[in-house]
């Protein structure tokens, strides 16, 4: 045992308070803005990662479980007028069994297969989106932000913190699913699915589990997402684009371990908000394309693969 | 190498058997096997010859519920009751204590030696127990103990099926299932694989069935086995010597 106190819990406290202490210091509304959606996607590269790098399936429907986050929360908001942490929780809810249903359906198909069933979900729900009028149809719904940001001095350092926590807390989650027995078997079906079975792995019920955990994370990744953009349309809340990055940063980062995700998730995000600053919005895909096809070519193993190995090159000198 | 096979300590050792009676099994429309019954009896080393695609590996996954038979039953009798294993799933069947060696190992390649025997004792049963096995099999096979850091994927075929014979034991078996495990290996490898197995066999009082296309490595250990050919029982060889002295062997194996 060792005698160190694991630097997990206590640089996850210090993430928060440098996230308190950036709301009282930076006074450019535009950092928060920018901060949002990279810490967006860090929930959504960490969802991912859960099926995707422990499990190896390979989902491209996560756009499908965003946006049932995005529209439970504007269905409910709309109808009972409930406060948003209910919303994040009926939207984790939501896509969470959404996640659990689509196991049940698609795990039986692996590869590719697995990959277009994912896909075709996800436009299954869009279409579904567009055809309810209550939450607006095809021509998108509006949300009023409130009027008071509790103890925050504006509405967007207040969702800032939210999507923080939110953040956190699926890092969490992701890390405890990859360190734990669990983790173990998820890693045990990735790498030979029928020698886990005869090991007395329950290879359906960590699957699920697998999926209704991403799942239910890319929701709560959904869910404030109408309160931070206020103006919602199925064809942004399920864009493919949201698909392609939730597969793009893990791979960049490597899925191996939850902290691969995380990393994807900063570089690229961070790098896309900044190219959209400077050059232009239209070149983060090419970004993320180039980075991908880079990165699997080049370092299959992500960056955490990469500094793996040269911390293992320079051990051994 | 202990020699006794019933070890004054273990106290009450309950007779554990095995009967499969399949009437029809395969995948999807494809049929393999047809009308197969075999049994093996507590503490008997029993093998099913037959060279590639006679259905010997089909009839292993039955037992373990990774196919499932469309007629028939396989009833294992262990602690004095009978369980008809048809229609259980695989972990299902691992903690009524039966495990296979698959064939082509199947290791987790992208995980280290420790942790594919750790993965071998996924079952609460096995988990409470998993140091003493984990000393036991590092004690069996001690290049795995040299080599528990390093990845599954990386090591040589013999020491790849030392890893899935270990992982194996993990779950603590009564029966162990061995599919195939001279596939790719070298002749001497093959030689101390199978002087492995009944090594093992007499430390932990185990009940094997082994499927092997291999007969003279085989037979070495062999209590009794039947001979199968296109998914049916062609032979039943009461002993290792009735299984030699067959004509169907020298037909079959060296084409006389």
């Amino acid at each position: 045992m060792k005698k160190k106190i694991n630097p997990f819990w206590p640089s996850m406290a210090a993430v928060f308070i440098a996230g308190m202490i950036f709301t009282e210091v930076a006074d450019n509304e535009f950092y928060f803005f920018a901060s949002y959606v990279v810490l967006q996607a860090v929930i959504m590269a960490t969802a991912w990662n859960i099926l995707g790098g422990y499990t190896g399936y390979v989902n491209f429907g996560s756009a499908g479980f965003f946006g049932v986050g995005a529209y439970t929360a504007i269905a409910l908001h709309k109808a009972f007028g409930l406060p948003l942490p209910l919303l994040i929780l009926a939207a984790g809810a939501m896509s969470g069994l959404i996640g659990l249903g689509a196991g049940y359906l698609t795990l039986r198909i692996k590869g590719v297969y697995f990959a277009i069933a994912t896909l075709a979900m996800a436009i299954v729900f869009e279409t579904i989106a567009i055809n309810w009028e209550f939450v607006g149809g095809a021509s998108g719904a509006y949300i009023l932000t409130p009027e008071e940001f509790l103890f925050f001095d504006s509405y967007i350092e207040m969702l800032f913190m939210l999507i923080l926590s939110l953040a956190i807390g699926s890092v969490v989650v992701a890390r405890y699913l990859s360190t734990s027995r669990i983790g173990r078997g998820l890693a045990a079906i990735r790498d030979d699915e029928i020698a886990a079975e005869c090991n007395g792995v329950p290879t359906l019920k960590l699957k699920l589990i697998s999926t209704s955990v991403m799942g239910a994370m890319m929701g709560v990744a959904g869910a404030p997402y109408p309160f931070f953009v206020t103006y919602v349309d199925p064809a942004s809340a399920f864009n493919l684009l949201i698909a392609v990055n939730a597969i793009a940063m893990p791979m960049i980062g490597g899925t191996a371990t939850w902290l691969g995700p995380v990393i994807g998730a900063l570089v690229v995000g961070g790098m896309q908000e900044i190219i959209t600053v400077t050059i232009s919005s239209e070149m983060n895909l090419l970004v993320v394309g180039v980075m991908l096809v880079g990165f699997i070519t080049l370092a299959p193993k992500g960056i955490v693969g990469l500094v793996q190995d040269y911390l293992k090159k320079r051990r051994s000198r | 190498m202990k020699s006794f096979k019933t070890p004054m300590w273990r106290g009450l050792i309950l007779a554990s058997s095995i009967s499969i009676n399949i009437g029809k099994a395969g995948y999807g429309p494809v049929q393999v096997l047809h009308d197969v019954a075999i049994s093996v009896n507590d503490g008997e080393t029993v093998v099913l010859l037959g060279s590639n695609g006679n259905g010997k590996s089909t009839l292993l996954k039955c037992v373990m519920g990774i196919i499932t038979p469309e007629a028939g039953e396989i009833v294992l009798n262990v602690d004095g009751k009978s369980i008809d294993l048809v229609g259980k799933a695989p972990q299902e069947v691992v903690d009524l204590g039966v495990a296979l060696v698959p064939e082509g190992r199947r290791l987790f390649a992208s995980l280290s030696v420790e942790e594919n025997l750790i993965l071998g004792a996924f079952r609460n049963a096995a988990r409470a127990k998993i140091d003493e096995n984990l000393n036991f099999v590092f004690e069996t096979f001690p290049v795995l103990k040299e080599r528990r850091r390093q990845l599954a994927g990386s090591m040589s075929g013999g020491e790849q099926q030392m890893v899935a014979v270990a992982r194996a034991l993990m779950s603590e078996p009564k029966f162990l299932l061995v599919d195939e495990p001279s596939v790719g290996l070298a002749p001497i490898l093959v030689s101390r694989m199978i002087a492995k197995i009944k090594e093992l066999k007499e430390l932990r009082d185990l009940t094997i069935l082994m499927a092997e296309q291999n007969f003279n490595q085989a037979i070495k250990i062999a209590d009794r086995g039947y001979i199968i050919v296109h998914g049916q029982i062609e032979f039943e060889g009461k002993s290792a010597q009735d299984l030699k002295d067959n004509d169907m062997i020298k037909q079959y194996y060296l084409g006389a």
